[in-house]
């Protein structure tokens, strides 16, 4: 197995604060994976992001016990090189605007001037970017100009034109409507072909079902689950832990639970088309 | 009763850039309708003529007697409560509570109606546990419910939610569902937009869908969600469990996960 992050009974609690944000986290991540992370509100997936690229402790200070390691180097061994490593898309997408660009072209190639990208190059990578986050038409708009939905896409841009190992997103389709929400999972799923390692912070849960390798559940600072999407977005019990589980999980688990011979949970939308009508196969059979 | 009624209403903002095209709606007092659409589609705009923080520049907006052009917007905030897509634009108190009371003192009421509408608001919107807390030390979610316990404390006839859905976990779903049907009983009339199917198929009457700055159709969820024409034009998806009937061979009317369960069973 090829860990590119490590968490090694981690615990952090941010400054002032009475109880961890974190609690005696271990978990792996494999190189290439896709990972959803999901829980309730306040369950610690923020905080989880910050930890993995560095921002704690170097930013939000605070106290943090085991170890981070990224490539097996921990990240506070770190200096500025786990920028070019890690790619990071803030929840808020005004957090992510640089405000030093007026333009939204000169701040999706920010980040390739800062790395010092010559700049034929950094055209041609902006360009090929704006057009896959379907931003092309926004090129001379001031950012802070834009919707919030434009605005999340702006901020995954020039997140992605930096062509990082490791993406972490932390909630990019909060503003987004159904549509430009799959327009995101697309990009994302693109990138994974590329080898990319994801972490995503989603609600969207059915899209996590679709798209996501492994899912890691949070609750109350503590990783309470994870493994394969499959295994875990069939498990009923996590609705208990304020976790979100997909509609077509909960349809096939009632429907089991009405006598329905369904074989296994369902947890995409092929697959409870597939699994109920082989159930409703089977029920006309007897 | 106020009744709200866009007649013929266009919208271009200064520059030229035209928003809302010549629409038409009706929204009975004590309706409760999703408005529904892409982003850029028009809603917002739409919403914010009801409340008077913008004015068509064509058409008219009637809320119950009151034509809007008539009125400022602070007389029209007596009759409309909005809340913003983004809660960090109406925010500006440093406590919970200073931030719901505001609205209340400021219509100079008896101190005494004033603190029953600042802990009713708290209550219903599960804010109440947080009320001597910094709204900026909550996460934008909860962040959320703190100005739609501030637009519910001024008792409005008529309450609009801007993207209410976005962001939040099932507890806040849920919570948001709760606060719908409590102001449903009180004959409150709520304008909610979400790009959420599931939660607008769970929890309205009534749809209005927009796209391209018009409106295509309204209707009730079973006839919108299964209405492809309307849908496709909106660049909208059925509700995940609406689409798995319809491969099954089930059509026409499930819209949630008790319809279809209901339906498949009897299959």
């Amino acid at each position: 197995m090829d860990n590119i992050i490590e968490c090694k009974n981690v615990t952090y609690s941010y400054p002032l604060a009475e109880t961890p944000a974190i609690q005696e986290l271990n978990v792996n991540i494999e190189r290439g994976k896709f990972y959803g992370v999901i829980g309730e509100n306040g369950s610690g997936k923020t905080t989880f992001c910050a930890l993995l690229r560095g921002f704690i402790p170097d930013f939000y200070k605070g106290e943090l016990n085991g170890e981070v390691l990224v490539e097996g180097k921990k990240t506070t061994d770190y200096g500025g090189e786990l920028s070019a490593k890690i790619g990071y898309v803030f929840q808020n997408p005004f957090t992510q605007i640089s405000g030093v660009k007026e333009t939204v072209f000169e701040e999706v190639a920010y980040g390739l001037e800062n790395f010092g990208v010559p700049v034929e190059e950094i055209e041609r990578r902006v360009v090929e970017v704006m057009q896959m986050t379907d931003i092309e038409a926004l090129a001379e708009k001031n950012p802070f100009d834009l919707s919030g939905g434009q605005m999340q896409r702006v901020a995954l841009a020039s997140v992605i034109v930096l062509e990082p190992d490791i993406l972490i997103i932390d909630e990019p389709t909060s503003q987004l409507d159904p549509e430009g929400t799959e327009s995101v999972f697309a990009i994302i799923k693109a990138l994974k072909e590329k080898r990319k390692t994801i972490i995503l912070v989603e609600h969207k849960i059915d899209l996590i079902a679709e798209y996501a390798d492994e899912v890691l559940v949070f609750k109350e600072g503590r990783m309470i689950a994870a493994g394969d999407k499959q295994e875990i977005l069939s498990d009923l019990s996590l609705l208990e832990q304020g976790a979100a589980l997909p509609q077509v999980a909960i349809l096939g688990s009632r429907l089991k639970e009405k006598g329905l011979p369904i074989s296994r949970i369902p947890v995409t939308e092929k697959q409870a088309i597939e699994f109920i009508a082989e159930a409703l196969k089977e029920r006309d059979k007897k | 009763m106020t009744d709200l009624v866009l007649k013929d209403v266009s919208f271009s903002y200064p520059g030229g850039f035209l928003a809302v095209d010549h629409i038409n709606m009706e929204i009975k007092a004590g309706e409760n309708v999703a408005i529904v659409g892409q982003n850029g589609a028009g809603k917002t705009t739409t919403v914010k003529m009801m409340n008077g923080l913008l004015r068509p520049t064509e058409g008219q907006v009637l809320i119950g007697d009151m034509n809007t052009k008539d009125y400022t917007t602070a007389q029209i905030s007596k009759v409309v409560g909005y809340v913003f897509q983004n809660p960090d634009d109406q925010i500006f108190h440093s406590t919970v509570e200073s931030e719901v009371r505001f609205g209340p003192k400021m219509m100079k009421l008896p101190l005494e109606e004033e603190n029953r509408r600042v802990e009713e608001a708290l209550k219903m919107t599960g804010m109440d546990r947080y009320k001597d807390e910094n709204p900026y030390n909550l996460p934008l979610s909860t962040r959320k419910f703190v100005t739609i316990a501030a637009v519910i404390a001024m008792e409005t006839d008529i309450l609009i939610f801007d993207e209410p859905t976005a962001g939040q976990d099932i507890e806040g779903n849920k919570r948001l569902s709760d606060i719908l049907k409590t102001l449903h009983e009180k004959g409150k009339t709520v304008i909610t937009i979400s790009h959420d199917m599931e939660f607008v198929a769970d929890n309205f009457k009534k749809v209005i869908v927009m796209a391209k700055k018009k409106i295509v159709r309204s209707g009730t969820p079973k006839e919108i969600f299964w209405d492809y024409e309307s849908l496709e034009k909106a660049m909208l998806k059925q509700p995940y469990v609406s689409r798995v009937c319809k491969a099954l061979g089930i059509e026409g009317s499930v819209i949630n996960i008790e319809d279809a369960i209901e339906k498949i069973m009897s299959r």
